[in-house]
Order: C-alpha cells, then structure tokens, then sequence
C-alpha cells in the first residue's frame, strides 16, 4: 500500500505545473534550492561563531532567546505555504483502502516535508559546532530532539489552525507587539521562554514534553482527520458567505469606477491578493534594516533610496508586476468584451497609486530616524508614482503566468516573473533612482540628490498615456498567446 | 451576419477544423453538433477571436474577427466558466457585465426580472459568490449575462448540460424566443441531438473539423441525425 502512495506522492510532485518548464528555469530551481539549504547550513554552522565573534555574546544563550521568533516565523511561513494534505485524498476515497490508512498518509505527508526538514539543516550542524565547542553531547542532543519536536508541533498546529484567519492573524499582531515592546525595552518575552528552551538542555528529561506533545497533536489531527473524512465535512471547500457590495461612492471615477470596483473586490475576496496585501504590509518594515543601521552592507547614503522606493513600493511591486495575471482566471471573457484597455489599466494604476499613499503616510514613523529617512520614503514614493507604476504593468504585460487567486501559494514569486524582460526592467526601477540621488547626493548634497528623484519621479507622469499605448499594444499582439497560457492551469 | 471563408486551424500540423465557406443569416438560430473533438468550441473560440485561425477568415456583419474588435459590443457568448469571475456574487457579475455593455443598473435589474422562473430562486440573493455555485447555476448566470445589453449574436457552448430538466425546457423557450421575435442570430452547440432540433432552424454536423451535414430542420431531422451518428448500416436496417 505504501508503495503505491509513495509512487502517487512522487508523480504529483515530478508532473505538477512548477516543473512543466523549460530546462532553464528547472536549473534555477535546483541552484534556488540548493542556495537554501546551503545558507541554512552555512548559518547553522557558523551562527555559533558569528554570534560569538560578531556580537560577543554568548552563542547559546542567544540562540535560545531567538527560538520563541523563529518558531512564530515558522508557524507564520507555514501558515501561508505549506499545502493541506486533504486536497489530493478524494480519488482515494471511492477505493477499497482502510480509511485508517488514508489519514495516517495524508498526515504523516506533512512530516516529510520541505518546511520541516529545512530546520534540521539549520540545528544539526549547530548541534554539532555546540558538541565540538565542549557542550556535553548527551544534553545537547536532548536540546536538540525538543526543537525537532517542537517543529512538529508547529506543523500540527498548522493542521489546526488552517483557514483560520483570524487566529493568524492575531498570532501575528502579539508577535508584532512582543517585538516592539523588547525594541522599546519595555517588557522581554524571551526572559521568559529562553530559560524555558535552555532547559530542555539543562535538564535532558523535559525534552520527552515536546516529543510527547508532537505525538499527542498528531494523534489529534489522526482522529481529527479521520471523523471529518466526508465529502460534506472535513473535504468539503468552505464557502465564504458573499455579501453584494455596489462602492457606489467610487462612481465618481466615471467610467473607471466599473474596473475600480472589480479591482477592490478582487484583492478583497481572494487569498492569493489578501496575501499581496500582507507582504505589502510587510515592506512598510523594510527600511527598519536600513534606517536603524542593523545591516552594515546598507550603510551607504543611495541605499536610502534603495530602501524607500520598497517601503512605499510594497503594494506597487507585488501586485503591479502580475497585472493582467489576476485577471487570468477570466481573461478569455475580458478578451471578448468590450473592454476599454486605458480604463482597465489606469484602475490598476489608480490602485497602485492609492496604495503608495498610504504607504508613505503610514511610514511617518521613519521620523524617528531622522528627516532623510522619512525624505527618501516620500521622494521613493515619488519616483513610484511617476515611473516605477508604469515599468510594472510594462514588465507585467509579458508575464504570463496564470494566477490561481484561491490559494496564497507562491505568492512570493514565480519563476516565470523572472524573465530576461522583468529583469532588464529592474535597473530603471531601483538602479536608476540609485544613481540620480547618488549624482545629487555627491555633487551638491543630500537634499539636491531627494530633489532630483522627486523631480525625475514626477517627470516620468508626463509619459503615462504613452506607456499605457505602448502596453495596449503589447496586450494585443500577445492576446492569443496570453490566452493559451492562462488556459494551462496547474 | 456571419461568413465564414477558408477558415482553417492546425496544430502541429494537425487539422482541428477546416471550413471552406459558412453563411450564418441574421436572426437564424444555428445548431453545432458533432462529437467530442469534432471542432465545435474551436470554431466558437475562432467566432470570438480567442484563438487564431491558421488560414482563412471570419467575418461578422463584415467586420473580420481577427482584425477589428468592433463586433464586440454587439457579440456576446457564454463558453464556459472562464467567462465567469469567481469572487463576485452573481448580482454584481450581471452589473459588471451591464456596465462593460453600456447598461445601467436599472436595466440589468429590468432584464434579470425576467428570468426569475429561469433561476428558480437559486441565484440572486444567495449570499454565495459564483466561485461556490454549482455547474448547473454557474451556466444560468452565464448565459442569462450573454443576453444583456440586447447583443446581435449570442454564442453558447453547451448550453443544456449540466442543467436540470425544468430549466432545459425553459432555456429551449428562451432561445426560440431571441431568435424568432428579436432576430438575434443564436449559435448553440450540443451533444444533445433532441435539444438541438428541437431549437435551431439549421443544424450542421461537424465530424473531425469538417461540415458533413448542413440540414434545415424538419421532422424528420432527428431521425437523421440520429443514423447520421449510430454510423453503422446494422442500426439504420433495425430501425427503418
């Protein structure tokens, strides 16, 4: 029996969608792969020196205060990426297999996965460097095996809590407020759990709680799994409960607001675009790398600019590049209406727009770090709005990849985003910007060099009727194959 | 209305349809039967211009598919699901289309008064986007949205699987209607030959890509067709 699921596991895996492509793109897979694993190897064997050489402290005690983030992060990344194992049962079900059978596969499925044997690249050589650097071995195995024990808690508790939002998101919201609290240095959660892991280390014994807590979830998801194994239950597709919506107030747009509309319920009613909201949520935080100098190689003046254009650029970079890729599910009927190319290209404009305000409002708070900080958000901005907005849907008009808006996979990219054309168009996008503030910066100043990108920014307005031209163009004479493209889907 | 000349459409070298010339008159309503892969949602796609014809042209109300995109606004078709969207309920999908179509939200509402038999309570004020209707209601609101904004050709694939007995019957109603007594031009693919003759004045069979039967409808056309497919001598010597 197992042989046959095993086998089934690994045609779905070698025959889905992400592997039918060309020969190049399955070369950058392998490197992207391995340049993973590899870093993660890299740091679990140097993390214990670095942080004993770079920070001067002790490495141990570090890590240890880390883990209650990394575990939230873990659970976070799982939450968005990890597949549920429910999807590929139903054919199995109408076959004389033990029910019994199918949970304990569909289950133990997820143990094997990338997300949980990625960690053991990261704490096996760690484990190792603690070992030779004179820990006892005994102990530091048991450490050890509690954080393996630990990642799958994580993963069943990923089971539990899919398609739960809002346990998500509130998850994620504490954890933003833990970090901002030990930032601010009002209150350190880590004085509390660090003690918690180092204990699985200092006492061998507590290292059975974890294991034994992973072996009770995974009974739990067992029976969980096995009492909703029905059509009408566990395997049905939730519905969401719709509520017609006219935003009568965006008809003020005139004839833009038809596109407008169906724009903001599309980013609102889909997982893959509420996704690119978050991640867009997430780039506002960016600049935190730059701006409080927590990452050296940042430290050069244009790097601002750099930083500026991805904090108000969020929204701009991850939903721009895949237009018209979100409207690819039902492209064969834009195709056939009569759609007005401007108006559906400047909803999408609009959109991006809106969204780069509020992005640059919102990140008032780079003040704080000084008033160049805030500036090079603002003039990034700028030079968002007037040239970055046109050389996405540009580069966007070539990407053909379908989007399956249901699902939030591989929302952090896909490898056909990556062509030669989107990565040409990347040197206007951040270069460029780079390099006038540069000529500004080291000429007369840094407020010449802030001017000069606003200045180009806004320059780069007076071409958007021509952009927009240029890209009907393409949308036309790349509308058959854009069609058959978005027909394959995965 | 509709002329078709020369059309041909090849991949890899294989044929999938070939027609040399095709004369669709205004207000008549056109059945497509064949079966599966016989060409008829490629000749559709080719109607609508959603794939190229390898040679040849289509021309509709003399403006060629494949050159102009002026037969959109009276042209419209339900093919299948990719002409829905998902994540609208089917209220807001009918305005959207009413929109793209220059109809207001009162005509819509106007038009979809008319179709509450045709939806049978299930479709408007379900609280259900599209995305979560079954296939038999999903094809409802598809094609009643192919009938807004009064389009001069309407094309549907397939338009009586997947729906229930009752509704079958009213959608047959429906079609006879837009043909005779609003000379829209109705294309309408099937396998169901009863369907079929039973609604289109002109029926043509295509068989791999090819018309082999271009029949005006009588009474006698459903006995035809159904020879026509049983293919064999043995079926048509048992049944004459």
């Amino acid at each position: 029996m197992l042989k046959y699921f095993i086998s089934l596991e690994w045609k779905s895996f070698i025959r889905s969608a992400s592997f039918k492509t060309n020969l190049f793109f399955k070369i950058m897979m392998v490197i992207g792969a391995l340049w993973i694993t590899g870093s993660f190897l890299l740091l679990g064997f140097g993390a214990y020196f670095m942080i004993e050489e770079g920070l001067k402290m002790e490495p141990f005690e570090v890590v240890n205060q880390a883990l209650i983030y990394y575990m939230v992060f873990d659970l976070a990344f799982r939450y968005f990426l990890q597949k549920m194992p429910v999807m590929n049962i139903k054919p199995l079900m109408y076959l004389p297999i033990k029910r019994d059978a199918i949970v304990n596969f569909a289950v133990g499925k997820t143990m094997i996965s990338f997300f949980n044997l990625l960690h053991a690249f990261l704490f096996v050589p760690f484990s190792i460097v603690l070992i030779i650097e004179g820990f006892p071995a005994m102990q530091v195995i048991t450490w050890y095996l509690a954080i393996l024990g630990l990642v799958f808690c994580n993963n069943f508790i990923n089971i539990f809590i899919n398609n739960k939002d809002i346990v998500f998101y509130t998850v994620v919201g504490m954890v933003i407020i833990m970090m901002g609290l030990q930032y601010l240095e009002v209150f350190d959660i880590t004085n509390f759990t660090a003690p918690l892991f180092k204990a699985f280390y200092a006492i061998p014994y507590l290292a059975l709680i974890p294991l034994i807590l992973a072996f009770v979830f995974y009974k739990m998801a067992f029976t969980y799994f096995k009492k909703n194994l029905y059509l009408d239950a566990g395997l049905s597709s939730k519905h969401d409960v719709a509520k017609t919506e006219n935003y009568s107030w965006l008809d003020r747009f005139g004839s833009l607001s038809t596109f407008l509309k169906n724009d903001i319920k599309l980013l609102r009613r889909n997982k893959r675009s509420k996704m690119t909201l978050f991640m867009s949520v997430i780039f506002i935080f960016y600049g935190l790398l730059f701006f409080t100098n927590a990452v050296e190689a940042y430290d050069g003046p244009f790097w601002r600019i750099f930083a500026g254009i991805f904090v108000s650029g969020g929204f701009l970079f991850t939903f721009g590049q895949f237009v018209p890729s979100w409207d690819s599910a039902y492209y064969p009927l834009m195709m056939s209406q009569n759609i007005r190319y401007k108006e559906y290209l400047e909803s999408k404009w609009y959109l991006m727009v809106f969204a780069t305000i509020i992005s640059t409002v919102v990140s008032a708070f780079y003040l704080y770090w000084g008033w160049q900080a805030y500036a090079a958000v603002v003039v990034g901005a700028a030079y968002n709005i007037g040239v970055n907005s046109h050389l996405v849907l540009l580069g966007g008009a070539y990407i053909k990849t379908p989007i399956d808006l249901t699902t939030s996979k591989k929302a952090f990219g896909d490898k056909q985003a990556f062509n030669a054309k989107t990565m040409l168009l990347t040197i206007p996008k951040l270069l460029l910007p780079m390099a006038i503030y540069a000529a500004g910066h080291f000429t007369l100043g840094e407020v010449f060099g802030f001017a000069l990108v606003a200045v180009f920014g806004l320059a780069g307005l007076l071409f958007k009727n021509r952009v927009f031209k240029l890209i009907e163009k393409i949308y036309k004479s790349e509308k058959y194959k854009t069609l058959a493209a978005y027909k394959q889907n995965n | 209305m509709i002329t078709v000349s020369n059309l041909s459409k090849k991949y890899n070298a294989d044929p999938v349809l070939q027609i040399e010339t095709l004369d669709i008159p205004k207000g008549q309503s056109f059945g497509l039967v064949g079966n599966n892969g016989a060409g008829k949602t490629t000749f559709f796609s080719l109607l609508l211009d959603l794939i190229q014809p390898t040679t040849g042209h289509i021309k509709s109300k003399d403006i060629q598919v494949d050159n102009s995109e002026d037969w959109k606004p009276f042209t419209s078709a339900y093919i299948d699901e990719s002409f829905l969207i998902g994540y609208l309920t089917p209220e807001e999908y009918f305005y959207f289309i009413g929109e793209l179509r220059g109809q207001n939200k009162a005509d819509v509402d106007a038009l979809l008064q008319g179709f509450s038999d045709f939806f049978h309570g299930e479709i408007l004020n379900q609280k259900k986007y599209l995305r979560d209707l079954s296939k038999g209601n999903q094809k409802k609101v598809g094609i009643v949205a192919a009938l807004i904004g009064s389009p001069e050709i309407i094309i549907l694939d397939e338009p009586f699987a997947n729906l229930d007995p009752t509704t079958q019957i009213r959608l047959k109603q429906i079609i006879k209607n837009l043909a005779e007594q609003q000379g829209v031009t109705v294309l309408v693919s099937s396998h169901d030959l009863m369907h079929v003759t039973e609604v289109c004045e002109r029926i043509v069979v295509l068989e791999k890509g090819q018309i082999v039967k271009d029949i005006v409808t009588s009474a006698a056309t459903l006995k035809e067709l159904e020879v026509h497919f049983a293919g064999t001598e043995a079926f048509q010597a048992e049944h004459l």
